[in-house]
């Protein structure tokens, strides 16, 4: 018998999945300079790059860590883009007369990150989708040394390890939450299109997904670079909110910080990526207090730094011995009420207030 | 020109550099053949160590050897409990969710140092005779290079002994074979897993007192990177073989200190890229490393 939850209401789904982060974006949106809107754009970026990782740890069977490299791709190019001609003078002399001259707005020079970060994708996918398992996950690391490498070292385009400054600070509630929408919805229908069913197809079984007329080469590395094209937006997004970017902000642990939310949030969802997101953000910023030092009692405790990261990792562990599938699992609620026009016209029919009625009722009695 | 006593000189770096990677690597090896787990927290036992020996050598005043085995067998309890507390539990989940277990206890433990010791470099000091060069031919080698150069083969042979022609060690290799037949033959998988993360966590301290007395100072990531290199040696000589491990981390010491000596300066910024890329290349051509077994063959 299925079970009745309040959740399956359209009208529920609508309140809780829409009209209240809705209403916490807006009250965002009127005060941009508060701690808390730092807090909430921090999340949509998160959720961006997170659920562009699910795309590929959790439906195509591949496990890649080097996240990070595809930011860092996406926040460079997309920085060489907005940032003023004059500073770039200073700080990039090495790049083109014709790039330097020029400035283009955030969403353009976005998408021109990501797209960077997605051409990369499809170079190094070849080599990277020939490893299995493991060894896929290490290359991919590699991936991350490569690229830091590259951007310490080339002083006179990407200022070295001093990092490009001065970023035009445009990562607003605004521009983060079209991302996040537009994403999402991308992501949502590529794994509800035949390709995405392909997609995982090959995740359960590649050697039958092959005899189906699945070609896995081809498919593993698409899937690689539309995931890159998404980590590099993410990228560039994360660039554009600190305005101050360098190889050190994109190195193994921001990679790892987006495998461990893609997993708390469940990578076989692409809606885990929000709950992942928010759970990653918001739990460190109550334990930051406990840093500092605070008095229990009679007991004083002294300051302690770190101790929020080790909190952390030990839930982390906890989480995943006691729910390994994350907490949204292989549920897509989230998307499927975002995007589906029954949600929306749910107040206007008769039918879902009678559905709630019965709902109630019967969990009441 | 490069003369003769500088590339020579070089080499044995490199061979220095591969021995400690080498013990790093066989320790990745031994667990990674029996849970297919790359334990991450591996290089951070390594640092752990390291800081026990400095705060028993300072605080204590111990002589470093002693100060050195109480340290191994702290390292070991760590690396008993990781495998118990953070392991263990997920022994029948997927690949992923025990490599991110193991990030995570790799952030844990390095964040306990941190608190503990502070984010801080401290200075690590050998005590003089050990650091003092003789020449031998026309190179300079220190003590601590010639035990180093004595101490890696005789743990490889302790090791190898172990493995071939002890009882837990044919466990060992019949548990890397196949963990659920051997399972099934009535190997005790636990005592076998718990045997192989005390070897490896064991061996780190004794590589990190290498790399510490190498780069004279400690801190809380000391371990990560080396570590992930010495896994990267595993993988090149095939994860799971305990000779290619060596040859692996051989391969990457040599590799590494002669393309930071002989490369011009601008490229020698690219030295951790170079091993990384080297790991690809080789995967490349032999998916399974230099001497690793078809994969398939495995269930």
């Amino acid at each position: 018998m299925k079970k009745n939850r309040i959740t399956d209401s359209n009208l529920i789904r609508l309140v809780i999945f829409v009209i209240v982060p809705l209403a916490v974006l807006c009250s965002c949106a009127a005060k941009p300079k508060s701690y808390f809107t730092g807090i909430v754009i921090t999340i949509g970026i998160y959720i961006v790059l997170a659920a562009s990782l699910n795309l590929i740890n959790g439906f195509s069977g591949m496990f890649s860590m080097g996240h990070a490299a595809f930011m860092a791709i996406g926040a460079y190019i997309s920085a060489f883009f907005t940032l003023a001609p004059q500073v770039k003078e200073n700080m990039c002399p090495g790049l083109p007369d014709w790039l330097i001259s020029l400035q283009i707005p955030l969403l353009p020079g976005l998408i021109i990150g990501g797209a960077a970060a997605s051409l990369i994708a499809l170079i190094v996918g070849f080599p990277v989708v020939r490893t299995k398992g493991h060894y896929l996950s290490v290359v991919t690391l590699a991936l991350i040394v490569v690229v830091r490498a590259v951007i310490d070292n080339q002083g006179d385009i990407t200022h070295g390890s001093r990092g490009l400054t001065g970023l035009p600070a445009r990562s607003t509630i605004l521009t983060v939450y079209i991302a996040v929408v537009v994403t999402m919805f991308v992501l949502y229908r590529v794994t509800h299109s035949d390709y995405g069913r392909g997609l995982i197809a090959m995740r359960d079984d590649p050697v039958a997904a092959q005899t189906l007329g699945i070609n896995l080469v081809r498919k593993k590395i698409s899937c690689f670079a539309i995931s890159a094209f998404f980590a590099g937006i993410g990228g560039g997004l994360w660039g554009h909110y600190l305005t101050t970017i360098s190889a050190s902000n994109f190195y193994f642990s921001k990679s790892f910080d987006i495998v461990e939310m893609s997993i708390i949030g469940g990578m076989f969802s692409l809606s885990g990526a929000i709950p992942g997101a928010m759970f990653y953000t918001i739990i460190p910023e109550f334990l930051a207090p406990l840093e500092s030092g605070f008095s229990l009692g009679s007991l004083k405790l002294p300051t302690m730094f770190g101790l929020s990261n080790i909190i952390m990792a030990v839930l982390l562990i906890l989480l995943i011995i006691f729910r390994g599938q994350g907490i949204m699992g292989n549920s897509e609620i989230i998307l499927d009420t975002w995007f589906s026009k029954d949600t929306y016209l749910a107040p206007f029919r008769k039918e879902e207030y009678q559905r709630l009625a019965a709902l109630i009722r019967r969990r009441s009695s | 020109m490069i003369n003769t006593a500088y590339f020579l000189s070089m080499l044995i770096s490199g061979l220095k550099l591969g021995s400690i990677y080498a013990i790093v690597a066989i320790g990745y090896s031994i667990v990674y053949g029996i849970l297919r787990l790359i334990n991450f927290a591996h290089g951070d036992i390594m640092t752990i160590g390291v800081y026990v020996i400095l705060m028993l050598m300072n605080s204590a005043g111990m002589p470093i050897f002693v100060s050195l085995i109480v340290s191994v067998g702290f390292s070991i309890v760590v690396g008993l409990l990781i495998e118990r507390l953070a392991y263990r539990p997920l022994r029948d989940a997927t690949e992923e969710t025990t490599l991110i277990s193991s990030l995570a206890v790799s952030a844990l433990l390095q964040n306990l140092l941190q608190m503990i010791f502070s984010a801080q470099r401290q200075p690590f000091l050998l005590p003089k005779w050990l650091t003092a060069a003789h020449r031998i031919g026309i190179v300079n080698l220190s003590t601590i290079n010639i035990i180093t150069f004595i101490v890696t083969p005789v743990f490889l042979i302790i090791l190898h002994y172990i493995l071939k022609k002890t009882k837990i060690g044919t466990a060992m290799r019949a548990c890397s074979e196949n963990l659920t037949a051997a399972r099934l033959m009535g190997v005790n998988v636990n005592r076998v897993v718990m045997t192989a993360f005390a070897i490896g966590s064991g061996l780190a301290v004794v590589a990190g007192l290498l790399l510490a007395g190498e780069y004279k100072t400690v801190y809380p990531s000391l371990g990560f990177v080396p570590g992930l290199k010495a896994f990267c040696a595993a993988v090149i000589g095939g994860i799971g073989s305990l000779g290619g491990a060596v040859t692996g981390a051989f391969i990457i010491g040599v590799a590494e200190m002669l393309f930071a000596g002989l490369m011009p300066t601008t490229m020698t910024a690219y030295r951790d890229a170079f091993v990384f890329l080297l790991m690809v290349v080789v995967l490349l051509f032999r998916p399974n490393g230099l001497f690793g077994g078809s994969e398939a063959a495995r269930s």
